[in-house]
């Protein structure tokens, strides 16, 4: 199944609740047959703002949103033409999953027996034959995702709007599903908006993300841009988790109590400060290491072990090693850090 | 039991020093006792002031002479005679419950709807001043009645007057129920989801909203028929010699006729209610889509779809 896919335009679109701004101006634009997401904890206006492209909200005087060259700032959303996934669903209980799915199509009075082949190849599609009779209280919570989906692409919308979709199942089952998600994402080519709080799947799906806080966008980028150059400390903070090394500039390296590192492509001015990810980290001889310090704690996590290293930099260090590695707390470590893998932040 | 009977019996080892868990079942076991003992006397209560009277009311209705009891024997002839006297009472009431039904489902559910969608003070004080009637004693709602309308002679006279009294009183048992559940943010997400997929708004009122609603608006049709059929206050002032319902022709059996004849008009009253709730509630259960009922409803959606 594929969907055509348009561009959508923001411009300058705010939102204002009562008196307090949620949304400042924001400027977003969306490629034909892309999928963005927007990433941020809750609170930041992700919602707000996929809760604008869809109709569901209004931008504030002075805001436009646009499908392709077409302005849809005053059409509600029912004649929008986009898909949507709530959170919780939103499934219809008086209706059953063939009634749910169908749902869309009944309303644009399309033929009873087109909407029953179309019901048909979306069930197949969602794997849902089996329950195409239930009601909706009868199916697990994989189930109603599905079927959220399935209701939402029935009608072949122009965009497809997707509220934190698998916020509400269990963690195992999100991680299979996300894997999902991204085959038929890719497999419709429609033009999606995907909003969620969680790294992983923003890191899975997004051809790109856009990070918010506050209101305000902090950075747009592919996820690779995301992880590893990240515009600000609150997107560094809030993507994956990050090491601080602070010290002074001497030379071209930034000294401090355990040791030094080079600045590699690092401007050497400015705060004293280099950042780096756990797992860019390696253990070395400490003769030869950049930073030497102690374990102070080593957590088994199964795949990997996450080492807490005290004494190297003025932060206690976290380094991810391979989960075989069992180091005693005390051991003396040295640390290696690749030139390209240390960040620096504004 | 045991235990607290003989806590120095041989072979308890923490005797001495009465332990705590001891004490601690003694407590239980009393609070326990305590609870049966309320248990009986809701019980007996119910029964006292509930069941005997209903029992008595309706042997009283069959028996030929109250005052010597069933030992005179049963007969069915006072029911025949408040048949035959007040079984148009019997049609109005039914009547006037059926139209005020109409009005309140008609008027009241879109009401509710707005009420619980709306959030200005407005609406919050629409709600206050609809319930008004129902605090305000019936005679007083009435009287206001009649000394506005009762010019009218032709409305004053037909049943159409009581069934206005009776919008008034039974209006906020229909609206209430109705806003509790379309307040519900379930709901909400719903109408959106439902938005989202191309329903204008009538569509979403009549496919998802009316059908989601259906408890509260059952639980308010129930409310609205058993009210408007027993109602008496405001029915009293408002009636006429031709607009008698049942409850004032009950009245007029108490006062007049002997006491068999009255008793024998509260079965009727009885016969007639009693398959009206059973079957309103019995509607009121197949809601939220479980069990069999919900089935059979799915498979009448794919005859549908098939035809």
């Amino acid at each position: 199944m594929k969907l055509e896919s348009i561009p959508i335009t923001l411009t300058r679109c705010a939102k204002t609740f009562r008196g307090t701004r949620v949304l400042e101006p924001l400027d977003l634009t969306i490629g034909a047959g892309e999928t963005l997401v927007l990433l941020g904890p809750s609170g930041c206006g992700k919602t707000t703002t996929l809760r604008m492209i869809a109709g569901l909200e209004t931008p504030d005087a002075g805001g436009r949103v646009a499908f392709g060259d077409e302005d849809v700032t005053a059409l509600p959303i029912e004649h929008r033409k986009v898909g949507m996934v709530f959170q919780n669903y939103a499934l219809f209980p008086n209706l059953d999953v063939r009634g749910n799915i169908g749902y869309g199509l009944k309303i644009q009075r399309v033929s009873a027996a087109h909407v029953r082949t179309r019901v048909d190849e979306l069930l197949a599609m969602m794997r849902l034959e089996a329950h195409a009779a239930k009601p909706i209280t009868q199916l697990s919570g994989g189930q109603r995702q599905r079927v959220a989906l399935a209701r939402a692409l029935a009608p072949r919308p122009r965009v497809l709007l997707l509220d934190e979709p698998l916020t509400a199942l269990d963690a195992r089952l999100r991680d299979a599903l996300r894997g999902e998600m991204n085959a038929l994402l890719r497999e419709l080519g429609v033009t999606t908006v995907y909003v969620t709080h969680d790294q992983a799947e923003a890191m899975e799906l997004g051809d790109r993300i856009v990070v918010m806080s506050a209101g305000r966008i902090e950075q747009i980028g592919t996820p690779r841009e995301i992880y590893y150059q990240p515009a600000s400390r609150a997107v560094a903070q809030f993507v994956g988790t990050l090491n601080r090394i602070a010290g002074q500039w001497q030379g071209g390296m930034l000294r401090t109590s355990g040791g030094a590192v080079p600045a590699g492509t690092a401007r050497t001015t400015g705060a004293a400060e280099l950042y780096f990810r756990p797992e860019d980290a390696m253990l070395a001889d400490p003769a030869a290491a950049h930073l030497r310090g102690v374990i102070e704690q080593a957590t088994f996590l199964g795949e990997r072990t996450r080492l807490t290293i005290g004494g190297a930099a003025p932060d206690a260090l976290l380094v991810d090693v391979a989960g075989r590695v069992e180091l005693a707390r005390g051991t003396p470590v040295g640390i290696s850090i690749a030139p390209e893998a240390l960040i620096a932040l504004a | 039991m045991n235990s607290l009977v003989n806590p120095t019996a041989p072979g308890m080892h923490d005797a001495p020093g009465q332990p705590p868990a001891t004490r601690r079942r003694l407590a239980l076991s009393s609070a326990r006792a305590w609870l049966a003992c309320a248990q009986w006397v809701v019980t007996l209560a119910t029964c006292a002031f509930l069941v005997v009277p209903v029992a008595m009311s309706i042997i009283a209705g069959l028996t030929v002479n109250y005052f010597r009891g069933a030992a005179s024997g049963l007969t069915l002839r006072w029911l025949d005679q408040v048949w035959t006297q007040y079984h148009s009472s019997v049609f109005l009431s039914l009547e006037v419950a059926a139209a005020t039904l109409v009005i309140t489902l008609a008027t009241g559910v879109p009401a509710g709807y707005a009420l619980a969608r709306s959030r200005t003070r407005l609406s919050r004080l629409i709600e206050e001043l609809l319930v008004l009637p129902v605090a305000l004693p019936g005679l007083a709602s009435a009287l206001a009645l009649l000394v506005v309308y009762g010019g009218f002679s032709a409305f004053r006279m037909s049943a159409a007057f009581i069934v206005v009294g009776h919008v008034v009183f039974t209006l906020p048992f229909m609206v209430r129920p109705v806003a509790a559940v379309c307040a519900s943010a379930d709901l909400r997400t719903l109408e959106e989801g439902a938005a989202s997929l191309g329903a204008t708004f009538v569509q979403r009122f009549t496919t998802i909203v009316l059908p989601n609603a259906r408890p509260g608006i059952v639980a308010g049709a129930l409310a609205v028929l058993t009210l408007s059929i027993g109602e008496f206050n405001l029915t009293w002032m408002l009636h006429t010699p031709d607009t008698k319902t049942l409850p004032v022709g009950l009245a007029d059996t108490y006062a007049s006729l002997r006491i068999e004849v009255g008793s024998a008009y509260t079965i009727l009253f009885f016969l007639m209610t009693m398959p009206l709730l059973v079957a309103m509630q019995w509607l009121g259960v197949d809601v939220p889509g479980t069990g069999s009922k919900r089935r059979n409803a799915g498979t009448q959606n794919e005859n549908k779809d098939s035809e």
